[in-house]
């Protein structure tokens, strides 16, 4: 479904990314995970159009988006929730939530979506005339995959959804990961969080200083003994 | 105490308001601009000050061709609209799209250029002179009463602006691109990966902006009834002021800064003298940016990361 071949991405002449090669099929949970700094935002960044590659190509199926506009990207089919969520912290919930639907014109059927991400997280439901910027860190999370998913995309891309949030609500998170998982949505999962990101995912890619440095399906690097002393502090 | 006379303060008030009304709607162009790509956007008085000229030539060629004064007014007004909403275009696809990475100093000055530019444009398409600005508003009789108070230019005024300002909040609260326009600013790269093309929604800033500042110069050159090339600098700067005042990039605050700058302004006129008039407002933005840069209902600045 999505192919990242030989990518470098650059911020002015700093070289981020180092010839990334990545694949995620339809219907997986695939994982990004590494430390600080390894590149994985902008990875995702790279995806979405928001960074520039200089080098190599990004194909969602089959078809190169890494020169086309953000918005083009969102249109395809592929949404973000980004690092830092992002909410527009002056705007309602209901607000955010419409301006996930953006680029979609089918009123009914966003009438519909909202209704099925209310029933995932009924607290949004309750604040939904609340501005965005007063949500705790969890609502705030909970309303950021919500306006991803407003977009419906085919590919959710998720950077460091558990990152400083309470383990029930990382529960939580990774659960309806796992069900809009089920119901067809392919998923492209950043974490730090190696240990919760391996078990939910099917394959993980591991990313050091901008390379990918291992990649397979998530057992086996569960069982990995260098990640196991890297990542999952083993 | 000394007796209050009512009447002259009513009289200031309504004058202030009046002024404040045009600052306002000039206001807002700068607000809404810097609120989406934080630019002081120098040339905005001049657009102010080209929609007040595109009043005059439709109202010249339409006085020729002997229309009511009413019709004058609105064909004027709208065909100000129009083409100060191309030029207000044109303005930001010239001298600022190509340094949206710049550093941030960069398209300050070209605004600064293009302003001069614009300016002696019109004084050499037209002319240096003052030139006289037909009457096209007509005497209501229900005014009659308090025509020392309140002019009928000044009610159309009133009225016109709070209209226009009334349909632009709800245009930005209710419509999809009102709501893309809030979020731009907000984060705009967060509302790029919603895929909002952060282009279109400057471009319409732009474009409102300016309309804004044409209803202000068609309104205020049929008020003073005379206009040159040069209107737009003073016009522009208070209503800049008056943009900090509310504190930049909040719309309403930009209301309310363009109100209470036009009274501050007439009462200290009044009260004290029309010399200190356009000294007052220099002062005021001085005395905002050193004690209170967010203005009355700015927020904090919050460093952009
Ligand atoms: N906007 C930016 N400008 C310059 N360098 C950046 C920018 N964003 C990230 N970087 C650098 O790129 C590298 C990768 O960052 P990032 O993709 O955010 O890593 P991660 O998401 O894995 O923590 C880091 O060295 C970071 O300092
Ligand atoms: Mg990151």
């Amino acid at each position: 479904m999505l192919e990242l071949k030989g990518v470098c991405t650059y911020y002015g002449n700093i070289q981020a990314l180092w010839d990334v090669n990545l694949t995620i099929n339809q219907g997986e949970i695939v994982t990004l995970v590494g430390a600080n700094g390894a590149g994985k935002s902008t990875t995702l960044m790279s995806i979405c159009g928001a960074a520039a590659l200089r080098r190599g190509e990004i194909l969602f199926e089959g078809q190169p988006i890494h020169t086309m506009r953000p918005d083009k990207i969102v249109r395809l089919g592929i949404s973000q929730v980004p690092e830092g969520r992002l909410i527009f912290p002056d705007m309602t919930v209901q607000e955010n939530l419409d301006l996930g639907a953006y680029l979609r014109r089918d009123t009914r059927n966003i009438a519909r979506d909202q209704e099925m991400i209310f029933d995932m997280f009924p607290i949004l439901a309750k604040r939904r005339t609340q501005a965005g910027g007063t949500l705790s860190g969890g609502e705030q999370q909970m309303l950021a995959i919500s306006r991803a998913l407003m977009a419906k995309p085919r590919l959710l891309l998720l950077d460091e959804p558990s990152l400083g949030l309470a383990p029930i609500i990382i529960r939580q998170i990774f659960d309806i990961i796992r069900q809009v998982n089920k119901e067809g949505m392919t998923v492209f999962l950043v974490e730090q969080n190696a240990n919760q990101a391996l078990r939910v995912a099917n394959r993980g890619y591991v990313m050091e200083t901008g390379r990918i440095t291992l990649s397979g399906p998530s057992d086996e690097l569960m069982a990995n003994p260098e990640v196991r002393k890297a990542y999952l502090g083993v | 105490m000394a007796d209050i006379d009512w009447h002259y303060f009513l009289e200031l008030l309504v004058s202030g308001v009046t002024k404040g009304c045009i600052y306002a709607l000039i206001a807002l162009g700068y607000t809404m601009v810097y609120g989406i790509i934080e630019l002081i956007n120098f040339a905005h008085g001049e657009v102010y000050m080209l929609g007040a000229f595109t009043g005059l030539i439709v109202a010249g060629v339409l006085g020729v061709m002997g229309f009511p004064e009413t019709g004058i007014l609105l064909i004027g007004g709208v065909v100000a609209v129009i083409y100060c909403s191309a030029y207000g275009f044109t303005v930001e696809k010239i001298a600022y799209k190509p340094l949206r990475n710049a550093t941030r100093l960069s398209p300050l000055i070209s605004a600064i250029g293009m302003s001069i530019f614009l300016q002696n444009y019109v004084r050499i398409a037209q002319t240096q002179d003052f030139l006289r600005y037909p009457n096209l508003i007509p005497d209501f009789a229900f005014l009659e009463p308090i025509s020392d108070i309140l002019r009928p230019s000044g009610f159309v005024i009133i009225v016109t602006s709070s209209l226009v300002m009334a349909v632009l909040t709800l245009f930005i609260k209710y419509t999809r691109l009102g709501k893309a326009m809030r979020a731009t600013a907000q984060n705009r790269k967060m509302a790029m990966l919603l895929g909002i093309d952060s282009d279109r929604i400057i471009s319409a800033t732009f474009i409102i902006g300016s309309a804004l500042a044409a209803v202000g110069g068609v309104l205020i050159a049929s008020h003073t009834q005379q206009i040159n090339f040069n209107i737009g600098f003073l016009a522009g700067i208070k209503a800049f002021t008056a943009a900090v005042l509310g504190g930049i990039g909040s719309i309403p605050g930009a209301m309310l800064g363009g109100i209470v700058l036009g009274c501050c302004e007439s009462f200290a006129a009044g009260y004290l003298s029309s010399d200190y008039e356009d000294m007052f407002a220099f002062a005021i933005l001085i005395l905002i940016l050193i004690f209170r840069p967010s203005g009355l209902l700015g927020k904090a600045k919050v460093q952009k990361v």
